[in-house]
Parts: structure tokens; sequence; C-alpha cells
């Protein structure tokens, strides 16, 4: 910082800008094809020579994607809804819950089910999706909500990131509601819980985003009654006789909504990560 | 055991006991301070409870049923001993998904960890629109990997000659390519990994800032006063001092490349076929059990239990190597010293 001026240092930030820009440009490109394509004619996709800025334009695309009633993407959005917010609600308060126990109990009970956390968080889901699809199916929830919901909602690394944050949660707050007669289930939602946000918020956005594009553990589970979006857009691609326009007008309406929450939510994934002792 | 039958009346500590100086029974000390720790057991149990009925007694069960010959069916009859090991373990397609798997890790690891430090220090250097190009590389993550998949293998890579890389390709004088067909050609590796790339680098570059914002900056001071500059600082401080973000970003990349199911499903699947290349353990365990027309959960639970083991040893493996090479650092450090 100390040579801020001189001729190299100048010619150093200025290429630093340039790697960024076209790093930026690279980065977005992926969205700007969406976009493109959901507002395109098909003819402009299919045309021989990739066209930037398409000839022909059709706005009306989302509105026919939305009444393909075959395509069902209005009922596919409702499911993803109710499965993201349900499995994004529980996870946190099951995960906070057992977060803050993991934190506060000091005995050798304590130590063991902190070990168990992080054995669980080195062996995935995904890896053990056989052995828990066999059980949800034996408890009857294939293609329900309660299928796509509670079995995944029991998140080891969002206890693991609860844990971490209240480890530093200052001890003198949670002693002065002790001292005024509250038991820990009323210091944990009176006191605790309040001063907690931040870290709340970065676990949401986590697990809501990654509710939103589950796709193996929907695979698995929903058939016609709980079909989210993930699984329609991945069907309808590998479908026969794509139609391109609509299946990216779908894409458009399936990344919108999460990529709002994340634009609200960043600042507080951000902080949450700098304070969770992944380091 | 006594903790379990006092569930039923956590109340118990919960009496205003004043001053009194209480004695300390065995049972206070498993209950704690006025039962706090019987408070903190009932808040973990739904979590405790959760993992022991959707993990860990299917795990079980799965074990159980690898021994078995259990197609289309939970109660099998059937003992089978090791033969599901022994034919998964024989078998080519098995054998080729953990070859595809390693491949696979070993590009996307290193690569994604390079390119996220890559960004992060970029970012480091500047000041004006550094909370933009932040966001930019960043959200990416909110993508999924079916809409990652649909804009790489329809827009990008498709085959035909209207995708992207084919129209560049032929503005340069080249032919298009079948990127996605596999065969002799290797290069849908480089559909499989930008698309990871692009996808996830944005979250390890948040992580990797977020150590870079932990090192003191009189570390920089005192270096740039010994005149550091460029490569010999970050060789010499900023790599030293990440060591521990690093070891987690290498350790999250592993297991995540372990999981990989969605990309490869999206770019190489049709309707009721996959191809046999570019089949990660976990798409072949998918199509292996579940994708015929029955279910074979013996086969399944086999090909469970051995991909666990394996990302537990790979797991462990990564981690003794990073910590040897901390060990062996530190030593030549003390050694240089003069």
């Amino acid at each position: 910082m100390s040579m801020v001026g001189s001729r190299s240092s100048r010619l150093t930030r200025g290429l630093r800008y340039l790697l960024l820009v076209v790093l930026a440009v690279l980065f977005l490109l992926p969205f700007y094809v969406i976009v493109r394509n959901a507002f395109s004619d098909n003819s402009t996709i299919v045309a021989a020579r990739w066209q930037w800025i398409p000839k022909n334009w059709d706005v009306g695309v989302l509105g026919r994607m939305f009444a393909d009633e075959q395509l069902d993407i209005v009922g596919s959005l409702w499911h993803s809804a109710l499965q993201s917010v349900g499995q994004t609600v529980l996870t946190v308060v099951i995960a906070l819950l057992a977060g803050y126990a993991l934190a506060r109990l000091d005995n050798r009970l304590g130590r063991v089910l902190t070990g168990v956390t992080l054995f669980t968080l080195m062996v995935p889901a995904a890896v053990t999706f056989l052995p828990t699809f066999v059980m949800t199916s034996q408890l009857g929830w294939v293609d329900s909500l309660p299928g796509l919901v509670v079995p995944v909602m029991f998140s080891a690394f969002a206890v693991y990131l609860f844990r971490q944050s209240f480890l530093t949660f200052p001890a003198e707050l949670e002693e002065a509601a002790a001292i005024d007669g509250a038991n820990p289930w009323s210091t944990f939602w009176r006191v605790v819980v309040p001063n907690s946000m931040g870290i709340i918020g970065a676990v949401g956005t986590i697990t809501f985003i990654g509710a939103w594009n589950a796709f193996l553990w929907p695979l698995l589970i929903a058939r016609d009654n709980t079909r989210t979006i993930q699984l329609t857009l991945s069907q309808f691609m590998t479908s026969q006789g794509v139609k391109y326009p609509e299946l990216f007008a779908g894409a458009l309406v399936a990344v919108v909504p999460v990529v709002v929450v994340f634009l609200f939510l960043q600042r507080w994934l951000v902080a949450g990560v700098e304070t969770s002792g992944i380091k | 055991m006594s903790e379990l039958t006092s569930e039923g009346r956590p109340q118990t500590g919960l009496l205003p006991n004043g001053q009194r100086p209480r004695p300390v029974s065995a049972w206070n000390r498993i209950a704690g301070n006025q039962g706090r720790n019987l408070w903190f057991l009932a808040f973990a149990l739904p979590f405790v409870a959760g993992l022991l009925v959707f993990v860990y007694i299917p795990i079980g069960w799965s074990a159980y049923l690898s021994f078995f010959d259990a197609r289309a069916t939970v109660h099998p009859t059937k003992f089978v001993g090791l033969a599901n090991y022994r034919y998964l373990l024989g078998d080519p397609m098995f054998r080729s998904s953990i070859g595809t798997f390693v491949l696979f890790a070993a590009f996307i690891v290193p690569v994604t960890y390079v390119c996220s430090l890559g960004l992060a220090l970029l970012l480091d250097g500047v000041r004006v629109g550094r909370a933009f190009f932040r966001s930019v590389f960043f959200i990416p993550t909110a993508v999924s990997y079916v809409v990652a998949a649909m804009v790489w293998r329809l827009s990008f890579f498709n085959g035909a000659r209207f995708g992207l890389a084919n129209s560049l390709l032929r503005s340069v004088g080249g032919e298009n390519k079948a990127w996605l067909l596999g065969g002799d050609n290797y290069w849908y590796w480089f559909v499989v990994i930008s698309l990871r790339l692009w996808l996830q680098v944005g979250f390890y570059m948040i992580l990797i800032i977020a150590g870079l914002n932990r090192i003191p900056q009189d570390t920089y001071e005192a270096a740039a006063i010994d005149g550091a500059t460029g490569w010999r600082k970050l060789r010499w401080i900023t790599l030293p001092q990440l060591r521990t973000t690093t070891v987690a970003v290498l350790m999250l990349l592993l297991i995540s490349a372990f999981q990989a199911f969605d990309e490869f499903f999206n770019l190489f699947g049709a309707i009721g076929s996959y191809p046999t290349f570019a089949r990660p353990p976990l798409v072949h365990l998918y199509l292996l059990s579940l994708g015929g027309s029955q279910a074979d959960l013996g086969l399944g639970g086999a090909g469970t239990m051995i991909v666990t083991a394996l990302i537990v040893i790979f797991g462990l493996a990564q981690n003794w190597l990073l910590g040897r090479s901390e060990r062996k650092e530190s030593g030549t450090m003390r050694g240089s010293r003069p």
C-alpha cells in the first residue's frame, strides 16, 4: 500500500481491474444465456451463427410456459416452495437447539454427541441415499411432503455451525437471565436466539438454497404429487423434442427466487462464514 | 442410564433452591446445576433421534441387507454372505466409477482451490468495486446443478453447430465437437470441470477471504520492511498463515466431489438410459440399485458400505497428508532459524 501512486503499482492495479472485468463477464455469461434463451424465438437459439443479441425476440415464451399444463411449472414451483420453506424452518429450529446443547453440555455426553455430529459431517447424506430411501419408503412417505422434508432436515453441518457460533456467545447474558429465574428454555428463546440472528440468517440461507436446488433426494421421493421445479426441468431437458425457449424460461423462474434471496441475505452469509470457525 | 429415566420429570431441577449449600450427589453431577444438563439433553433430542432414524438405523439396515439377496424386498430370506461385495468389486463398471471419482477429484479439488485462492487474492488488492465483484463471483452458488447443466449441455457445449463452444471453434477455423458423447474423446471432462468450477468457486473464495482477513496486518508490514513482495510474500506469509483455511477447504472440496451426482446425471442422462462412461460412484450406485426394473437393495447396500468406507479412507488420507506437510514445514522453519 505504501507504493500507491508509483507507475508500476498503477499498472498492476489496471491489470487487476481488467482481469476482474473479464472474469466478471465470464461468471455472468450463463445468466445472460438463460435470459437470452428465455426471450428468444427457437430459430434464434438453433441458428448456425451464435447470436449474442437475438434477431427474433419472443416475449410470449414465459406466458406459454406457465400455461403449459403438461409441464405444470406452477405446481412444481409450489411444491418446491413448500419443501424449501418447510425444510429451512425445521432444520434451523432443530439445529439451533442441538447446536446450543452441544456448546453448553460440558460433560462426557456432550463430547460424544459432538463427535457423532462431526462424524456425520464426514459421511454426507448423499452417500447414504439408498438406506435413507429404504427407511422412508417403509414409512410410506414416497411422493409426500414429509418424505421430501423430514429425512433430510437433520443437518449435522447446521448443528456444527450453530455450535461454533454459540461457543463464543457471551455467558454473562445467559447468567443474568438465569439469576432472574429463567430456565434454559426461556433463556434460550429470549436471550440467545435474538442475539444470534446473524448466524441464523446464514444457516437459513444455506439451507434454503440447498433445499430449493436439491435434486437427488427429490428424484428418489417425488412423483406427480410432489414434483419439484428441479425435477421438472431435468425431465423436460432429457425428453425428446426439447423446446429450448420454454425450457430456459423454466430455468429463469427456477433461478430468480433463490438469487433474490441470495442477494438480500448475502451479507449475513458472508458474516456467518467469517464467524463460523471454518478457518 | 439414569439420564434416560429422569427425562419424564425435567422440572426437578427447576425448583428455586435459594442459597442453601447442597451436597453434590451423583444425581446432581449428571443433572448439572439446576438440571441444566437435562435441559440441554432435551434440546439435542430431536436432532439425535432424527440422525438415528434417518441415518444410522438405515445404514445398519443396509449393512444387513448387503449380506442378502434383497431384490425388491427389505425383508430378505436368502443369505448370500459376501457375494454382493464380491460381485461389486469384480464389476468393471463399479471399478471404473471409482476411477472416475479419483480422476474427477484429482482435478476438481486442486483446481477449485487455486481458482478460489486466486479470486480471493485478486479481490484483496482492490478497493473500488470490491463488493460488486465479490457478489458476481459468489452468486453462481445460488444456482442449481440442474440449471447449470442445462446451460452447459444445451447452449455452451451443445454438440450441434449452434452451441456456443462450437460456434467459437468454427470462427477460428476449427470443427464442431461432440462434447458430451465420450467414446474416444475426453472433452466431456472439460464440460464437467468448468461447470462445477463456475458453480462452487465463489463459495470457497468467501471462505478464503475470511481466512485472509484473519491474518494480522502487521505481519505484512514487517515483511514489507524486509523487502518481501509478490510471490515471496504469498509463499512465506500468506500461505502458511492460511493453512487452517486451506485444510478445511480441501476437505470440504473432497467431500463434495464424492457427492457428485446432479451435474453428471443431467449432463449425460437421457430418458431411461445413461452412458457407460462418466459414472461417478453415486450415479453408478443409483443406476445399479434403483435404476433397473426392480430395486436390488442387497447390491445397493454393499455399494453404500464400500463408498462410505472409501470416503472415510480418502478423508483420513488427505488429513494425514496435509498434517505431514505441516509437520515437515514447521520442522524446516525451526531448523532454518538462526
